[in-house]
């Protein structure tokens, strides 16, 4: 615990900035061809800047170092894996997605398959996955104000809850590209110049060397984790497909104006992900050295706020604190945010919209982004604390088990029928779903079971891919009128169709 | 890469060679291209199929790599213990060797992608 107030101050900073800024800034309008126009105006690499802005998430800021310090060098697969998830993104996905035309997960489906009922069940599964997404932002904000004040772990919770509630149903955050790029760059600072200096310090007293035993060790199964093997590849399977899925990742494409600026703007987003996690296992690193007590305790992931202070005193320490306060807020409050706004918009399209009584758009909008942010933050106060990377892992093995399915079969394989499609919709989701409900309620789990529930995807996505194309086969008769239009739409450049 | 070359072919044999009838030509395959007539789609078709085939090619390179590392370590313990630089080897290779190469293999992919649709184009112009 830290006793000094500059961090909190910091805090207090990013947060009445980020109200400021949601509420009285720019003027924005939610509709979508405001995002088409601020679309031509916006450079690939300043709306990649916004990509990563939005992706790096409490689980990159603080998780990724907390799982490094306690279970040692596999943990390096969750950054590798949220990075690579980009590329194959960029290689599957990006392009035709953004020809599509598709603003949403559920947007996409209809495009493609032309079913109101997969279009919905779409719509479901795209709040759960976001939900999931939510609950480690919150009970990221809950462990850092702990760490900061000794607050109760609701408290930042519900400052997040707050914050985000207020700026997204006021309409701000959103299309606001510039901030969201800019709390990019706040991130990167806020984790490097820390883990530079540390690294110099350590450095230059010496280098002590740690008694890690096989922590530094691949697949030594350090820290107590069972069937390493297995859960190494189940985790690099749901970063890999699972990110093509997530709600808020699929929205910020749409910001594109075509298919090309799609890949570029991916390709920046791998070379700025790329550089931010060099730094996060730095700390999981050196908390070895100076905080081993946090490793194994569910305080291992405020080891990224705790470090400068333990190591710098003075004001040099304070400084650094504040500095990694600011960025982890900025990481939970722009995350929490673009989910906030995409499950908000599915909720008031696809889902409140039989209830006439819940008004016109914008009050509609604001009462489903009550829903999209309290839910989660009710499931933060009662949900088993898993490590924060963990937790977001499981919200991609259920998008790699759903959506990716979905995306990929619907992009390049002609003869997906709609009924393929809901039911890879169905049983993946279900099936990943179930695992991470147990997991959430009564975990942790042992033994080789346990294994398969802790990290699904490695059965829940072939599961998925499976059903699609066996069930597509089997209803070969029913594949949509629309196909080889909506095909000719995803994979047509944009030269051709801007000559007309 | 074959099938570009196919459709470019059959093409050229069909449209006499005259100016005239070469801007009319050129107006009926962007049309067959937009309207879907069947040579339109038969044309796109082969694209998908080019750029599907690149897609395969660069996740399979990436999960040979990925699938590879640990049986790697698994394989050879020797391995695991050994060091890059002053860095333990999972380290060096998962913490840092990584980014680069998915950064490499990002832009390989996009470049290549940008030439196959420019290689359409060009063809659909050219017809």
């Amino acid at each position: 615990m830290t006793s000094s107030w500059w961090p909190v101050v910091a805090v207090v900073a990013v947060v009445v900035a980020t109200v400021v800024i949601g509420t009285f800034g720019v003027r924005v309008s939610r509709t979508t061809s405001d995002f088409l126009v601020a679309s031509r105006s916006v450079s690939p690499f300043l709306n990649a800047s916004a990509i990563g802005g939005e992706y790096l998430s409490a689980a990159s800021f603080l998780g990724i170092a907390g799982l490094v310090l306690t279970y040692g060098v596999d943990m390096l697969w969750f950054p590798v894996g949220y990075t690579v998830g980009y590329l194959v993104l960029l290689v599957l996905v990006a392009a035709p997605l953004r020809r599509s035309g598709a603003y949403t997960l559920p947007d996409f489906a209809e495009m493609r398959l032309g079913s109101r009922r997969l279009r919905r069940v779409s719509s479901v599964l795209v709040v759960l996955i976001g939900w999931l997404y939510l609950l480690p932002q919150l009970q990221g904000a809950g462990i850092t104000l702990h760490a900061l004040t000794g607050a109760p772990q609701w408290v930042g919770a519900f400052v997040v809850a707050v914050v985000v509630g207020v700026t997204v149903a006021a309409g701000g955050m959103r299309s606001i590209t510039v901030v969201q790029a800019f709390q990019y760059w706040l991130k990167l600072v806020a984790i490097a110049l820390p883990a530079v200096l540390l690294v110099a310090a350590w450095y230059h007293r010496g280098a002590p060397v740690f008694a890690s035993g096989d922590w530094g060790t691949p697949l030594s199964g350090f820290g107590g984790r069972e069937y390493p093997l297995y859960a190494t590849y189940s985790i690099v399977l749901a970063t890999f497909l699972g990110t093509m899925g997530l709600p808020h990742v699929l929205v910020r494409f749409y910001t594109n104006p075509d298919g090309r600026a799609a890949r570029r703007t991916t390709l920046s987003v791998l070379g700025l992900l790329s550089v931010f996690y060099l730094f996060p296992p730095i700390f999981g690193a050196l908390g070895r050295v100076y905080t081993p007590e946090l490793a194994g305790t569910s305080a291992a992931d405020t080891v990224v706020l705790v470090l400068p202070g333990r190591v710098f005193g003075g004001w040099l320490g304070e400084a650094l604190s504040a500095l990694v306060a600011a960025g982890a807020f900025a990481a939970f409050l722009s995350t929490a945010s673009g989910l906030s706004v995409s499950v908000a918009g599915v909720l008031s399209q696809d889902v409140l919209t039989h209830d006439r009584r819940l008004g016109d758009g914008v009050r509609r909008f604001r009462i489903a982004t009550t829903i999209a942010i309290a839910v989660p933050f009710v499931l933060a106060l009662g949900a088993a604390r898993a490590d924060l990377a963990e937790t977001v892992t499981l919200a991609f093995a259920v998008a790699a088990s759903t959506f990716c399915p979905l995306l990929v079969l619907g992009i390049w394989w002609p003869r997906l029928t709609v009924r393929g499609a809901t039911a890879a919709l169905l049983v993946g989701g279900s099936s990943a779903l179930a695992a991470v409900v147990l997991v959430l309620t009564l975990g942790p789990f042992h033994g080789f079971v346990g294994a398969l529930l802790e990290q699904p995807a490695a059965w829940t996505v072939p599961l998925a891919f499976g059903t699609a194309v066996l069930v597509s086969l089997r209803t070969h008769d029913r594949v949509p009128r629309t196909t080889p239009a909506a095909m000719v739409r995803l994979h047509t450049p944009e030269e051709l169709e801007a000559s007309r | 890469m074959s099938t570009p070359d196919r459709p470019a072919k059959r093409v050229t044999v069909v449209h006499p060679r005259t100016a005239a009838a070469r801007t009319a030509a050129k107006r009926g395959v962007r049309r067959d291209v937009r309207e879907q007539t069947e040579l339109g789609v038969t044309m796109l078709t082969s694209l998908r199929r080019t750029q599907l085939r690149l897609a395969v090619l660069v996740v399979l390179g990436v999960a040979v790599v990925v699938i590879g590392i640990p049986l790697v370590f698994l394989a050879f313990p020797a391995v695991r213990e050994g060091r890059v630089g002053g860095l333990a080897v999972g380290w060096f290779i998962l913490g840092v060797a990584v980014f680069p190469a998915i950064c490499g293999a990002g832009w390989a992919y996009v470049r290549h992608a940008e030439r196959n649709e420019a290689a359409f184009v060009d063809l659909v112009e050219r017809s």
